[in-house]
This record gives structure tokens, sequence and C-alpha cells, in this order.
């Protein structure tokens, strides 16, 4: 499996990260190898094998609907970039109209 | 008489309940040798002095007071940078939480606390735990203790280095694919890789939620033992965790192996890659379990080659999922100026993570995307399910497995740090326990013929721990001392 410059280039849109041109190369070489080592599990005949996404056999874990003590807003914000008025703040999200 | 930084944890918290020296005393001899040595080892990312010597404080003045506490009040850890204490730094060897102060508690943190074990440092780690040898920390690497111009390995090679060095007698990893064993193996300690959901997970950074567990590095055995004991339990904060009361460990340390069924994994004592003075030691080992009277057979486990291609999509694609939390919103670092908030996110995370978290996060994004989901992702939860079989078949006929923790002995800092392939190789025969959410030990073997440590892995059922500790404690006993690290003798 080898993968693109241009394919990198979209998974890395989608992973909210940014490269060089000379990175993409890199990732490109990089990322094709370890594919083409993951390739021997793809090539397994597991038709008829169920997937395990969990090693353990739980089911949902629930508790009772109570409220409880939680972190205060304070300590919540307190590791926060940039805040405003008790809120996160972030740069503008929308276009301007 | 040996210093105090030299005792195991066992010895030092009766030596304190006695009151033959004070927890405070314990907790400076320490931190004097981590000032002397660790600019060499780089095992800590940050000491954490004042709140060890106020945990001593507190010991010493329950002990005057009568009190009954805990076999390891007193006795100094290196604390994983990945665990989060409350108003104290914790980066997880990333750039991006350079500046971070989590504002609680993990619950191992918590249980720490409650048994009166001073934590001394943060230690240092591969980035988000992901590496083999450190290499990947944003903080320069850590070096063994063994031979300073080679790993300790990883992700938990800070830890690893700091209780080989003397630096503590009490460590604490974590363990998505081996970085506990691997890093015990390469300088020469003992790791556990307890049972996933035996030990809470609350406010231990994720990494790759269905793998990551976290266990203890000690000396001995019997302190690894012990560690385990205070760490473990049922966390309702913590929805994987086991309902189930914790064993005593250590009283079951010195039952035995007479007639226990012990199962050589073949395929891993010569096979492709294996260092020959690795494979001798290993057979010591089992003339040692043999001569002890347990049963000796020899298995082979089909599914296991595929176990590291599947790991290496498992992973990254949990990472990829988990690490979209670095958003540069609610913590970590935020790149400044961005015209908006995606070009905020973009520059954060490109600024933020080293090449190893992003080819991950790539791998992961690249196997969970459309088209590629069955092919990858799913294709790597069926082996899984082919692990668990094959193990399942194995303990019909095993009570215990038994292997090499890593292929090879600790290598030099920068042979394979380009060839990110061959690092993923130091974990195949780690990786099978975690899919499988079992339970392993890493036990010191002796040296290879290169002078450096090799460690004996066990490997049981889900919550066989106690199992483990008995064999791992049984061998050791009949392996005797083994040498110590160059830096004891250079203090």
């Amino acid at each position: 499996m080898a993968l693109t410059r241009e394919q990198v280039a979209h998974v890395a849109r989608l992973a909210r990260l940014a490269f060089t041109d000379e990175e993409l190369d890199r990732f490109a070489n990089q990322l094709s190898d370890i594919l083409s080592y993951a390739d021997q599990v793809t090539a397994l005949a597991t038709e008829d094998v169920p997937p395990t996404s969990h090693a353990l056999p739980l089911k949902n874990v629930f508790r009772p609907d109570e409220i409880e003590p939680c972190l205060s807003q304070e300590k919540a914000l307190s590791t926060a970039p940039e805040v405003e008025q008790g809120r996160f703040k972030v740069p503008r999200i929308m276009e301007e109209p | 008489m040996s210093e105090l930084w030299e005792l195991p944890a066992a010895e030092l918290g009766t030596k304190i309940a006695r009151k033959e020296t004070s927890a405070r005393d314990v907790v400076d001899a320490h931190l004097s040798r981590i000032e002397a040595l660790d600019e060499s080892v780089n095992a800590f990312l940050t000491l954490t002095p004042e709140l060890a010597r106020a945990t001593a404080d507190d010991v010493d003045r329950n002990v005057s007071a009568g009190e009954k506490l805990g076999p390891l009040a007193g006795v100094p850890l290196a604390l994983k940078d990945i665990l989060c204490i409350d108003g104290v730094r914790t980066t997880a060897g990333s750039k991006i939480l350079e500046n971070y102060k989590p504002p609680y508690d993990a619950t191992v943190v918590q249980k720490l606390f409650a048994a009166g074990v001073p934590i001394i440092g943060k230690a240092n780690m591969d980035e988000f735990a992901m590496g083999s040898s450190t290499e990947n920390s944003a903080y320069g690497p850590s070096r063994n203790p063994w031979d300073l111009a080679r790993v300790p390995g990883g992700s938990s090679g800070g830890s690893s280095a700091a209780v080989s060095a003397g630096f503590a007698p009490l460590g604490i990893g974590t363990d998505t694919g081996g970085s506990i064993r691997q890093p015990a193996s390469l300088c020469g300690v003992v790791g556990v890789k307890p049972t996933y959901g035996l030990v809470s997970r609350y406010g231990v950074l994720a990494f790759a939620s269905s793998l990551d567990q976290v266990g203890p590095f000690a000396r001995t055995v019997e302190d690894a033992a012990l560690l385990l004991e205070v760490i473990a339990g049922y966390d309702r904060m913590d929805a994987t965790s086991i309902r189930q009361p914790v064993p005593q460990y250590r009283a079951a340390l010195d039952a035995g192996v007479k007639g226990l069924r012990i199962g050589v994994v073949s395929d891993w004592i010569e096979g492709e890659g294996v260092q020959p003075g690795v494979t001798q030691s290993i057979r010591a080992a089992i003339d040692a379990l043999s001569g002890l009277g347990a049963e000796i057979g020899e298995i082979s486990l089909p599914s296991f080659r595929y176990a590291l291609s599947a790991y290496y999509l498992i992973a990254p694609a949990e990472c990829s999922s988990n690490l979209a939390r670095y958003d540069g919103v609610r913590w970590g670092l935020r790149a400044s100026d961005a015209k908006d908030v995606v070009e905020m996110n973009v520059r954060s995370r490109t600024a933020g993570f080293g090449d190893e978290v992003k080819r991950r996060i790539m791998l992961g994004t690249y196997a969970l995307s459309a088209g590629y989901y069955d092919a990858y992702y799913g294709k790597a939860q069926q082996v899984r399910t082919l692990v668990i079989r094959d193990f399942e078949k194995a303990y019909e006929r095993f009570d215990v497995l038994l292997g090499p923790t890593s292929p090879t002995t600790a290598f030099k800092i920068g042979e394979k740090a380009d060839d990110p392939l061959a690092m993923y190789l130091n974990d195949v025969f780690t990786i099978p326990s975690n899919l499988a959410g079992a339970a392993a030990i890493s036990v010191p073997s002796g040296l290879a013929d290169d002078g450096l440590p090799v460690g004996l892995q066990l490997l049981g059922p889900p919550m066989s721990e106690e199992l483990l500790f008995k064999v791992a404690y049984a061998y050791e006993q009949a392996r005797g001392p083994i040498a110590t690290p160059p830096l004891w003798v250079n203090a």
C-alpha cells in the first residue's frame, strides 16, 4: 500500500495538522512502509471471526443519576489558554456577514 | 552498611515503621542522589521535593503517634509524567502540555497519597507514551544507568531508569504495548503490566484507551507486588474498572512452582531478530524454573505473528481519536494570532506535537477514514479475537507462558530513531498481552554477553497477577542477586 503526497495532505487536513512539502514526502514514505507491514493483517482470512473492540466482557456501565460534587468552574477554566466571562474563549468561528 | 537509596522498598518501609530511620531522611537521601546524578540520566521532567517531603513528614508524624501504616509508607516513588497531580506540571513528554497543571489528582495518585508514598518527581517518557526508547520525549531522551550511551527503553523509560539508578525504589508507568515491561527489561528492573481494568485510568492522559494500563516498577518482585496492592482496585471514575477485591499479592509470593505447567513460546526463543545473548539468558531461566519443579513444555501461537501489525492499526486509531482533544481550546498550547478557530487548531497541534505522535495520528486517521475502516481497523479487531483465542487454547495446557520481554538488550541512542518500523519491532513480544487485556510481568534474568540486562517475561490470563508474582518470586530467589548498574559504583 503506497500513499501519495496528495493522500497524506488530505489525511493531514482531516487530522488538523500542517506539513511542509518535505514532510509530506517523508510521511508518505514512512506511512507506506508501516501500512505495507500492516497489510499482513488485511491478508488474513477472517470472515467468520467476530471483532474485539474491548478485551473485557463489559456491557454499558451505569450509575444512579444523582448530582455529585465536580470541578468548580474556576478550576475547570484554570488550564485554558484564554478565558472570558467564565467561558473558554476561541478565535472567530463564523465568517463575518 | 548499605546506603538508604540502595535498599528495597519493603525494607525501607519496615525501617521507617520501626523508627530506625525517618521517611524524611529516606526522601532526602534519594533527592540528593537525584541531584548528583540525574543530569546524566535525565529520568525526571519535574522534581516534586516539597510534595515528597510533605508526605514524608506526615508519615513520620503518624509513626510517632503510633499509627499503623501500610508497608510502603514513606518509600519514594517516580511517577510517569502521564498521571495527573493537582497543580503539578504534567506534560506527557509533549510540548503541547509544557505548562499544563491539571486541576485534579489521578485515582492512582490519590491511592499513593493515602498509602503515604512520597512522589519524588514526574518521570520522563516518550511523548504521549508513543515509543520504545524515550527518544520521542520533547525534553530529550533518558539514559540507561547500565550504559549512558544507550536508551532505557520506553515509553516509561524515565521511571525504569529512576528505579534502576537508585533515584527511587518504586516507579509507576503505563503499558499500552509494552511500555512498562520493555523498559523494565532494558534497565534490569521488575515491571508489571496488570490486567486491563485492574488499575484505574482516571487521571491518566489517554493514548489508546482499550489497551492503556497503569502498573508498577521496582527492583524486587516483592516490592512490585506491594505497590500493585496499593494502586489496584475498583474505581467508579473509570467505567472499565474491574469490580473485584484486590488480592494480597505479597501473601502468596512464596508458594513455589512445583508442578506448575509453564509453556515456553517457542517462536520467541530463537525467532528472527532475537539476540543470541537474550536467548541464552532465557534458557538459563527456564532451567532454573525446571530445577524448582515446574513442568516445562513448548507452544507455538500462530496468531501472535500478526499481533504487531494489528496493534499498529488499533493503537494509532484510538490515539488519533483521543488526541483530538488537544485543540488549543481548554488546555495546552495555543498558537497566537490565528485568523479563525480552524487555523488556531492546526497551528497549535502542528507546533505542539512531535513527529512520532503526528505519524500515529496520521496513521490512525487514515485507518479510520471512509473506505479503509473495514480493511484496516476492522481486520485488526478480528486479529485481536484470534490472539485472545490462541491465549485461551494455550491456557488449557499451561498455567503461565514464558519468553523474553524484548528481542534485544538496550540499544544505542539514535540507533533506531529514523526507522519507525524497526522501533515498533521492540514490542513484538509484549503486544499480545495488551491486545488480550491480560497480565504479564518482566523480571531481570541477569546480564547478556554484552553486559546489559535481559528481562524474562511471564504471561498469564486476565487476573492472574497472584500466579505471576508467585512464579516471578520463585525464579528471583533461585536466580539470586544480580549485578548493579555501573552508575551505583560511580556515585
